[in-house]
């Protein structure tokens, strides 16, 4: 099947480069952290909660990742392996520093009454995701708002609506059961929505 | 038929995810869309909810955000240590 891969070996970060990472070739190393570096610390940086820590959990990566080159698939793209081995490695970090306890997330989901309807009926937005992007204040409201979410619900709300994993395998990274991931992703996005909702509200 | 009774706001709300994933069977996509349909707290709920997904997702991960480049001596850290 592979045999109909077009020019495999021109791919950049292909099968030469990870044959010469397997080789120890120092200069095919350099050449993936300085190439890889900038996404990654990007995507270390949104579970981290300081500056200091995404670095760290992009060294940690950096370090398994060599240590594990011999068990990568030569049919998966290398960013997409490196991009899994930093998120582990934040998670990793993210459990060591948990803070407890654990702000309660029940204060931001929407209450009923007994009747079942809403004990205070929400309204529209008159911002979008559109709009709030054109508005650098906003912009880094809404990373504000996502910081402020406690951990539990904060990393799954990124695995899975920023990072775009698959729900089985959030479960798996974080070793609960595909269901728990579908209820903390959906009281994530509640949580979110009621941070986001005073300053979204059109109030005219 | 029309004297059916709805579906409580927290039925609705406690299954948006999967609404909006389109996990819900047919007879219960129907009943959510009844509720809708005369419920415009829970439509609102529902959009906003929708938006906070693409708001989060457009100001962390959007082609619109540029990639930093790579601080130097993070990239020298790493190597030091892996080589
Ligand atoms: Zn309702």
């Amino acid at each position: 099947m592979f045999m109909n891969t077009p020019s495999r070996q021109e791919r950049p970060g292909g099968d030469n480069l990870v044959a010469r990472l397997r080789s120890g070739d120092g200069s095919a190393f350099e050449m993936l952290v300085r190439t890889q570096t900038p996404a990654l610390l990007r995507v270390a940086r949104r579970f981290m909660h300081s500056e200091e820590d995404a670095r760290d959990a992009l060294q940690d990566a950096f370090i398994s990742a060599f240590r594990s080159i011999g068990a990568f698939e030569e049919s998966a793209q290398i960013s997409t392996w490196l991009h899994r081995i930093v998120i582990n490695a934040c998670l990793m970090r993210l459990r060591t520093q948990r803070r407890h306890p654990e702000e309660d997330i029940e204060k931001y989901l929407p209450k009923f009454l007994e009747d079942g309807h809403q004990a205070e009926p929400s309204a529209p937005w008159c911002e979008t995701a559109e709009t709030v992007l054109q508005r650098t204040e906003l912009c880094g409201l809404v990373r504000r708002c996502i910081e402020q979410l406690p951990d539990t619900y904060r990393v799954v709300l990124l695995l899975r609506d920023i990072e775009e994993l698959p729900t089985e395998d959030v479960a798996q990274m974080l070793g609960v059961t595909p269901n728990a991931v579908k209820i903390r992703l959906h009281r994530g996005r509640q949580a979110l929505r009621a941070l986001l909702d005073p300053h979204m509200r059109d109030i005219a | 038929m029309a004297d059916r009774p709805y579906l409580p706001c927290t039925e609705i709300i406690g299954f948006l995810a999967d609404y909006l994933d389109g996990e819900l069977s047919p007879e219960r996509k129907l009943e959510f869309e009844r509720h809708l349909a005369v419920c415009p707290s829970c439509v609102a709920y529902l959009e906003t909810y929708r938006e906070t997904i693409r708001m989060a997702r457009a100001t962390t991960n959007g082609p619109r955000i540029p990639i930093d480049d790579a601080p130097e001596d993070l990239i020298r850290a790493i190597l030091s240590v892996v080589k």
